[in-house]
């Protein structure tokens, strides 16, 4: 039945999405595609963290390295290897590496709990960061611009409104995968990590491989969402490593609704709509936002999510 | 046969008459919060002032100008570049302080044929091999400053010196600037971490190694730190400072005080120089905001001016880019620098001074110009440009 | 590398060591006792130093603008425990995360739509701004064993609260075991509150000692926060000892790092590799340390309630 009701906001979300250039053409904003395109990408990002924070309690500020990685994989193969810039080559290889990365910095990190665990994330990505901020041949602090998108056969990935369906195709097939990732077997023992990780110790699960497996997996999404952005902006930087963009990440799943499947694109969305709306308002624009977010850490607890979910009986 | 000549005649006629724009849009991305705000903010009023001085206008058109905060992050300026290009439709950018994030936001502009016009960062590769027609600057190229200043270490006779800068390219560079000028040798070379606070390390260093001058590149706060720090481990009393115009900024000397004074750095531009344009400059930026202005504020200005004389130049049509790109870069504006000139990669040929903090009469901390270190100098790197 | 320059290096461990214990220990503090994530820390430093900065120039005098700064910053934080963090103590780790990240946003708003963009002007006060000779050849900053004094004194002082006085000891228990210590009557609200107004008070002690040392300007807080938390982190949560500890570690490790490690480098590798490797590694040096306290203690050195 929960799977119905998944499949269902899955449609009506895709759907959505696919009238949405042709809605904003009507309507002469077509700037806003490749804004929503963004609006995507830190869907998926956040998605993936949500995988991590919400289903699997494991808070990591250091998430941002993933996304990074992937991205800089994308750029650097555009400056060294372009023969490999098609992204069937490029975006597979950007979610492995991202992969490796996590699933050493897991081994290490998974070792610790709690608040501990936030400051290992946190330390490794700031190595990276600094790492590539020294890194002169990568543009070091300034980055690198790619020449061109990464290629799809068939495809002009330089029109905006092309680049956004295959963003929107590639988010929906992640939370169709994350939704099945949910309700499966896997899903529902790390749900059990979260709640009490010794009872699922003592009833025999090896809790080590299953925060493993959901650590690389999102660190995996992520590479793939950091792919996405370098294409998206013709251009990578130190900056996306940064503890900045792991914190803001994090800000959009509590935002959104922890734990739950739309959480990421939720709190991605309103953040950023927000940010965008605020801005054009007043100078001041981090008050308000401060202001609204505080609302709703006090009022609406379980974020946005929280407030469309079905209350349990 | 009448008809299609009549025709002809007619398309002609009207493709001939290309309809003038009835104002023109500017489109303002510059860091204006966080540490980096102070810069942007400079650049910022900087322009405004020059367009209270031209009545609201540019070349004779009204202008429109979206100013923008790009909060120092890459991707909020491409975001911002973005909207300002297929949005807003604007006409011409301009306003980004810092390197990296003009990196991330250029190709929106210049991919889409908008002139760019940089009133702050200058990147070297902009001003070779990447030179673009629609991308001028009217500051500098990056290692500018820091040759000036290595030209004037060196023709004092300093033979032992002390380098430090962060640890990232943009800082190799303006080292690398230096070392294209000073001949002698290096008492140490350290390049500190990003963000840095606290340099008692590296001044214990320097005072170990006994360099007969300093060199340092530290922008932004890092600067601030380390100006403090070296006045209060009394560095000034043994070592002469040499820096680059960024470090001592007006905004920075009147933030900083003390700890600046006596300290040597290069610039093209000071408060000082004596031409009516600066003076009228210094004069009206002092009464409209309080402060007085530094090379950001008055790169800006010049930013303004330049637009306007070459709108003026194509008598508003600013959409034949050809006429207009002809009108940039004979640049027939009056700089506050002085006499100013666009060399073929659309950076300056300009005069490099060597400025010493002061005490003005007014008990304020001020740049002097004490002399003239390079005379119509070019970058280094437009050799490589094929414009 | 002589003798001199390496007690020098040493005395800037101590000295950047004990900046940083006055920051972590409030920050252990709070997070041992409240079992508060507070990342508003760093913005409590930051209107300290603004504070200290700006009546320093009202009554010309540094020594008379710290207490009062100490005071009132202190007061602010009280008031804003009471107001907003009081809701948060209940709540999981990361709602407190979402809150207190919206107080960082508003807190630098505010204070650059009061004080404007421009840093603030604070320089050492004339009695300190000398240098003292500690042996032939070795000069110091007076400032800097200023700073080296207080921070000894803080942390003489604090042991002696938490070790012999009744008030340490409610609070020990706190942070070993709150609701044993609920149980056991202590007044846990009115506890909190002083211990948080403690916590201001030190981060407000830390601006106007590396005010003028650092810019003071919108946004100093972040900074230095991160390197709080990493000494918190390896000294083990809600201990002072572990704070103290930590802090020396970092402090030592960090500057040894930047003094020696691109020197050590050049003597083993190729000059070109070291001075690519040798700044980076610098940099990290604290990250590395902190990875590696973690994989031998994942709770840290001493934390409390072990």
């Amino acid at each position: 039945m929960q799977a119905l009701r998944r499949h269902a906001w899955l449609i009506a979300f895709m759907a959505l999405g696919l009238a949405f250039p042709k809605l904003a053409a009507v309507a002469g904003q077509e700037y806003y595609v490749s804004f929503v395109s963004r609006v995507l990408i830190w869907a998926l990002l956040a998605s993936s963290l949500n995988l991590l924070v919400g289903m699997g309690g494991m808070v990591s500020l250091g998430h941002a390295a993933f996304f990074g990685l992937g991205a800089y994989v994308v750029g650097i193969i555009g400056l060294d290897a372009p023969q490999w810039s098609g992204a069937l080559v490029a975006w597979p290889l950007a979610m492995a590496v991202s992969a490796l990365a996590a699933l050493l910095i897991g081994v290490i990190s998974l070792r610790t709990r709690g608040v501990y665990f936030i400051m290992i994330t946190l330390a490794f990505a700031q190595m990276l960061f600094y790492v590539f901020v020294s890194l002169k041949a990568y543009g070091g602090d300034d980055g690198m611009s790619l020449a061109r998108r990464s290629t799809l056969p068939g495809l002009n990935m330089a029109n905006d409104t092309v680049f956004y369906y295959v963003v929107l195709a590639l988010l929906g097939a992640c939370l169709h995968a994350l939704g099945r990732l949910r309700d499966s077997r896997f899903g529902r023992v790390l749900r059990g990590i979260k709640d009490n990780e010794a009872r699922m110790e003592s009833l025999g699960y090896a809790t080590f491989r299953f925060k493993l497996a959901a650590f690389v997996i999102a660190g995996t999404v992520a590479g793939l969402a950091g792919a996405l952005m370098a294409n998206q902006n013709s251009f990578v930087s130190p900056n996306m490593l940064h503890w900045d963009q792991s914190g803001t990440t994090l800000v959009m799943i509590i935002l959104g609704g922890l734990g739950s499947l739309w959480g990421g694109l939720a709190g991605a969305a309103v953040y950023l709509v927000l940010e965008e709306v605020l801005t054009a308002f007043t100078r001041h624009w981090q008050i308000a936002l401060g202001l609204i977010l505080l609302g709703v850490v006090f009022h609406a607890p379980q974020g946005i999510a929280g407030l469309f979910a079905r209350k349990k009986p | 046969m009448k008809t299609k000549l009549l025709c002809l005649i007619l398309a002609g006629a009207l493709s001939g008459y290309v309809q003038a724009a009835d104002k023109i849009k500017v489109g303002f991305i510059s860091t204006l919060s966080g540490p980096g705000g102070v810069l942007g903010a400079a650049i910022r009023d900087g322009f405004n002032l020059a367009l209270e001085h031209t009545g609201g206008k540019l070349g004779g058109l009204p202008a429109e100008v979206i100013i923008e905060d790009d909060q120092q992050k890459p991707d909020v300026a491409k975001q911002l570049a973005d909207r300002l290009v297929k949005r807003d439709k604007v006409d011409i950018g301009t306003g980004i302080v810092f390197q990296n994030i003009l990196q991330a936001a250029q190709a929106s502009f210049l991919g889409a044929d908008i002139f760019y016009i940089s009133p702050n960062t200058g990147p070297s590769d902009l001003a070779g091999a990447n030179c673009n027609p629609y991308f001028f600057a009217v500051s500098w190229v990056s290692d500018s400053y820091s040759e000036a200043t290595g030209k004037n270490v060196n023709d004092k006779g300093y033979k032992n010196v002390f380098v430090i800068a962060p640890n990232y390219p943009g800082g190799k560079d303006v080292v690398n600037g230096f070392k294209r000028y000073y001949k002698g040798a290096y008492a140490g070379e350290v390049y500190t971490k990003l963000g840095q606070l606290d340099y008692a390390v590296e001044i214990s260093q320097m005072r170990a190694a006994k360099p007969d001058a300093v060199f340092f590149f530290l922008p932004g706060g890092m600067g601030v730190n380390f100006l403090k720090q070296w006045q209060q481990a009394g560095m000034g009393k043994d070592f002469p400072l040499f820096g680059t115009g960024w470090s001592f900024d007006q905004d920075t000397l009147a933030a900083v005080g003390e700890p600046t004074l006596g300290a040597l750095n290069a610039a093209h531009w000071n408060l000082d120089l004596d031409n009516a344009a600066n003076k009228k400059f210094v004069a009206d930026f002092e009464k409209k905001y309080g402060r007085l202005p530094n090379e950001y504020a008055s790169q800006g200005y010049d930013a303004a001016m330049l637009i306007d004389a070459a709108v003026r130049d194509v008598k508003g049509k600013i959409e034949d880019k050809a006429a207009l790109r002809k009108a940039l870069e004979a640049a027939t504006f009056k700089s506050v620098r002085g006499a100013f000139k666009f060399n073929k990669n659309h950076f300056p040929i300009q005069n490099y001074y060597l400025r010493q903090v002061v005490k003005d009469d007014k008990g304020r901390y001020v740049n002097k110009t004490v002399s003239t270190i390079f005379t119509d100098h070019p970058d280094a790197y437009v050799a490589a440009c094929n414009m | 590398m002589t003798w001199l320059l390496f007690l020098e290096q040493c005395l800037n461990g101590l000295q950047f060591g004990l900046m940083l214990f006055l920051l972590a220990a409030g920050l252990t503090l709070v997070f041992g006792i409240m079992d508060l994530i507070n990342l508003a820390h760093g913005s409590l430093y930051m209107v300290g130093a603004y504070l200290v900065a700006t009546l320093t120039q009202a009554t010309g005098s540094f020594f008379l603008a710290v207490p009062l700064g100490i005071v009132a910053t202190a007061l602010l934080g009280m008031v804003l425990e009471a107001m907003v963090l009081r809701g948060l103590y209940r709540r999981d780790h990361l709602s407190q995360v979402l809150a207190t990240f919206a107080l960082i946003l508003i807190a630098n708003e505010t204070t650059r739509a009061i004080w404007g963009v421009q840093p603030l002007s604070l320089n050492v006060p004339d009695g300190l701004s000398g240098s003292v000779q500690l042996l032939p050849g070795l000069s110091y900053s007076a400032f800097r064993l200023a700073i080296i004094a207080v921070g000894l004194a803080v942390a003489a002082l604090l042991y002696f609260v938490v070790t012999r006085t009744r008030i340490g000891m409610l609070v020990r228990a706190g942070a070993s075991n709150r609701q044993m210590a609920t149980a056991m009557g202590t007044n846990i609200k009115w506890l909190f509150t002083a211990v948080f107004g403690a916590g201001a008070a030190l981060c407000a002690l830390a601006g106007a000692m590396l005010g003028p040392l650092l810019a003071v300007q919108v946004g100093m807080g972040e900074n230095i926060l991160i390197l709080a938390f990493v000494t918190v982190v390896i000294g083990g949560i809600g201990s002072i000892r572990g704070a103290f500890i930590g802090a020396l570690l970092v402090g030592v490790v960090d500057t040894f790092g930047r003094a020696f490690i691109p020197t050590i480098l050049r003597a083993v590798l190729s000059p070109a590799f070291a001075d690519a490797a040798g700044p980076s590694l610098a940099a990290i040096s604290i990250y590395l340390l902190m990875i590696g306290v973690l994989f031998w203690k994942p709770q840290g050195l001493f934390p409390a309630g072990s």
